[in-house]
């Protein structure tokens, strides 16, 4: 056994001593082409709350999250405007590496996409390519403990990532974004492809990453923006089919007093 | 009464759905087109198969077949005092070498390497080929050999006072380890094998590396515009430009304006003054790599875009950078792709043989060759020159080159399909 705990406290809040948020867009507009798919979102995320991003599908809301570390440029055609501050700075400014910027705001993806290796290599991986100095096996416990798969795994480490089942390749791939020591934790849809069960226990471990990270999750389900989110912004599309955000406040407010009409429309079923 | 009003509308609803059209389901006729295409399908492969084994048989029919050797000299009448030719003392042989033929031939031998020198195995191959010659009078096909024994016996009788009627593989051991002779009783493949093995080599080492960097490039890091795509296009193109322009190609770039590099003369290497050009192993195996570099970057370009865009991704979105989620991702995911496409194309440089004739590969080479700078022969190129000849034995000895390249292009795909699954077998 590993006896070593190592500390694992997300990245202390003095870095970003600028900002009051974790990350922040300012007159946010994001182009696939011609196309405009997000246009003028301003949207401030809580440090370790949960925010959820919700509203019909092509309102831009997968196009956000991802402009929150510059995923959106492997996209050839996708051009962002407009600033995204984290730590105070504009990730988009020319001398921001979106590498180091990935590696501190790391991403789950909507269908499991755990790396054809190990368990073990599926966690460690990302730390010794970052230049991790310490004890890899006490990192890959404590990510793999953090995501609540450590016991179900702990003794077939070196088996491939693959033969785990969906909702524990999820949870592999959560392991794999805490192991980099990130401060935010981007997830896209982290549960559409698992079955209930396995949707749950996604949900109770964002709960419980939360109270170390600030996590922003894209999500189909109301519900589970619901049960899950301490804040949430609803997105839609408007006349020129650009998504744009309509409100954004505590999931409280949203789901049971919302300002706008176009959020209880769709919050009620009515639109979307 | 508002039931009653549901169910109304509803087969009102019916009614008229059914009004749209009806179904005509055919299936007899439908699952008959459905047989007809699967016998078509079945007789291309079983067409294909033929045409194979045709091949296969053709080349059988000339490599292997009964002859009726005649020696110029029996080996009985050089036995000595009663003990055969096999063995006798090394003097003795030499003694027998030296009587039989003519001084010319003997002193030739001699100064190409002292007799004193010379192993008693050396001296009796020396005897068997020289003093008791065997010629091959008279040969038949194996068809012949298998159906038609008794007329063969009766025309052997009839025919041949002396001499021996032997069934004679043309594919030996000897075949393996002889080079090449003007004698096709004697003649190899020797030169021709290392000819060919060197030139792969190279081929390898210059086209493999070169092809799957230009692919990762194309993949992973060429952006999508105009100039790009023209180099796409290009590509593409050259995949189907014939050999032979490749062999000018060659003839112009490597052994012309390269000479001093491709005839080693750069690299201080002491050059045969009647050979002293670009024609060497080195120039072919380049343009060879030359021919094959469109099909291999085609090839990796396709295995990597093979390569979920998901796992690149996830890579990404750890913080890796570009080169990293190359090396650690997308090649070990792609790489039995890859290999399977080099070994085709390397498939198709070892059957090359216009290329090697433009550049001028030795048709006539007893020499092994010594290094990239010799000059050199090849398995087709083998081929190529005996079937032209018009001796009927060196037909023979064509169909037995031939099942050699078989054999060699069997041998290099084999170890290159093990080569893949040991590398494809990573989780």
């Amino acid at each position: 056994m590993i006896k070593t705990k190592i500390n694992m406290q997300a990245q202390p809040n003095t870095i970003s001593a600028n900002g009051d948020y974790a990350i922040e867009t300012r007159q946010l507009n994001v182009y696939y082409g011609s196309f405009l798919a997000v246009k003028d979102a301003n949207i401030k995320i809580e440090r370790q709350k949960i925010t959820a991003i919700i509203g019909p599908s092509g309102s831009g809301k997968s196009t956000i999250l991802r402009s929150f570390n510059r995923m959106n440029e492997l996209v050839p055609t996708a051009r962002t405007e407009g600033e995204v501050l984290f730590g105070g700075q504009n990730i988009y400014n020319l001398e921001v590496d979106p590498v180091e910027v990935r590696r501190r705001i790391g991403m789950v993806f909507q269908k499991p996409n755990p790396f054809p290796k190990s368990i073990y290599e599926n966690v460690a991986w990302g730390a010794r390519i970052n230049g991790f100095k310490g004890d890899l096996d006490a990192l890959v416990e404590e990510s793999l403990r953090r995501a609540a798969l450590w016991r179900e795994v702990n003794d077939k480490l070196n088996q491939s990532g693959l033969s785990l089942s969906g909702g524990q390749q999820q949870r592999l791939c959560i392991a794999r974004a805490i192991a980099v020591r990130p401060e935010i934790i981007l997830m896209d849809e982290p549960a559409s492809a698992l079955d209930p069960i396995a949707t749950l226990k996604i949900e109770e471990l964002m709960r419980d990453l939360a109270r170390n990270y600030t996590i922003i999750v894209v999500t189909h389900n109301m519900q589970q923006a619901a049960r899950v989110s301490d804040f949430t912004a609803f997105l839609t599309m408007d006349d020129d089919r650009a998504g744009i955000l309509v409100e954004f406040g505590q999931t409280n407010q949203i789901f049971t007093n919302p300002r706008e009409q176009r959020t209880e429309d769709y919050i009620t079923g009515r639109f979307g | 009464m508002s039931l009653d009003y549901i169910s109304d509308l509803e087969s009102e609803a019916e009614e008229k759905f059914e009004r749209i059209g009806e179904f005509e389901l055919n299936t007899g006729r439908r699952h008959g087109i459905s047989r007809l295409w699967f016998f078509i399908f079945r007789a291309s492969t079983v067409f294909g198969i033929i045409v194979l084994a045709a091949l296969l048989l053709n080349i059988s029919n000339n490599a292997f077949g009964y002859v009726v050797v005649l020696n110029q000299v029996e080996p009985e009448t050089l036995a000595v005092d009663g003990v055969p030719l096999e063995e006798l003392p090394k003097e003795a042989m030499v003694e027998i070498f030296a009587s039989n033929v003519s001084s010319g031939l003997y002193r030739r031998f001699d100064n190409e390497k002292p007799f004193a020198e010379r192993s008693r195995q050396d001296v009796l191959n020396l005897v068997e080929d020289w003093v008791i010659n065997p010629q091959v009078e008279r040969t038949w096909s194996l068809y012949e050999s298998l159906f038609m024994r008794q007329q063969i016996s009766t025309e052997f009788e009839n025919n041949f006072e002396h001499g021996e009627l032997v069934f004679r593989s043309w594919v030996s051991s000897e075949f393996f380890t002889s080079p090449q002779s003007a004698e096709p009783e004697q003649a190899g493949v020797r030169t021709a094998i290392l000819g060919s093995l060197w030139m792969i080599t190279i081929t390898i080492l210059f086209a493999f590396p070169t092809g799957v960097a230009a692919a990762i490039y194309l993949e992973e890091y060429a952006s999508d515009n105009f100039f790009n795509r023209i180099i796409q296009t290009n590509i593409n193109n050259l995949a189907g430009v014939p050999s032979i322009i490749y062999g000018l190609l060659g003839l112009a770039i490597f052994v012309r304006l390269l000479e001093p590099f491709t005839s080693g003369a750069a690299f201080g290497q002491t050059i045969d003054a009647a050979t002293a050009n670009g024609r060497t192993i080195l120039s072919a195996g380049l343009t060879l790599g030359l021919l094959i570099l469109p099909l291999i970057i085609i090839n990796a370009q396709e295995a990597i875009r093979a390569v979920p865009s998901t796992i690149r991704q996830a890579s990404y979105g750890i913080g890796a950078t570009r080169w990293q989620t190359v090396w650690n991702h997308v090649l070990p995911s792609a790489i039995s792709g890859i290999l399977t496409g080099t070994i085709l194309a390397i498939s198709r440089a070892v059957g090359e043989t216009a290329p090697l004739v433009v550049i001028g590969a030795s048709t006539f080479i007893t020499i092994d060759p010594s290094g990239p700078f010799s000059k050199f022969t090849a398995l087709p190129i083998q081929v190529y020159q005996w079937t032209v000849r018009p001796q009927a034995e060196f037909r023979n000895i064509a169909a037995a080159a031939i099942i050699v390249l078989l054999i060699l292009l069997l041998s290099l795909n084999t170890s290159a399909v093990w080569l893949r699954n040991r590398f494809g077998r990573r989780l």
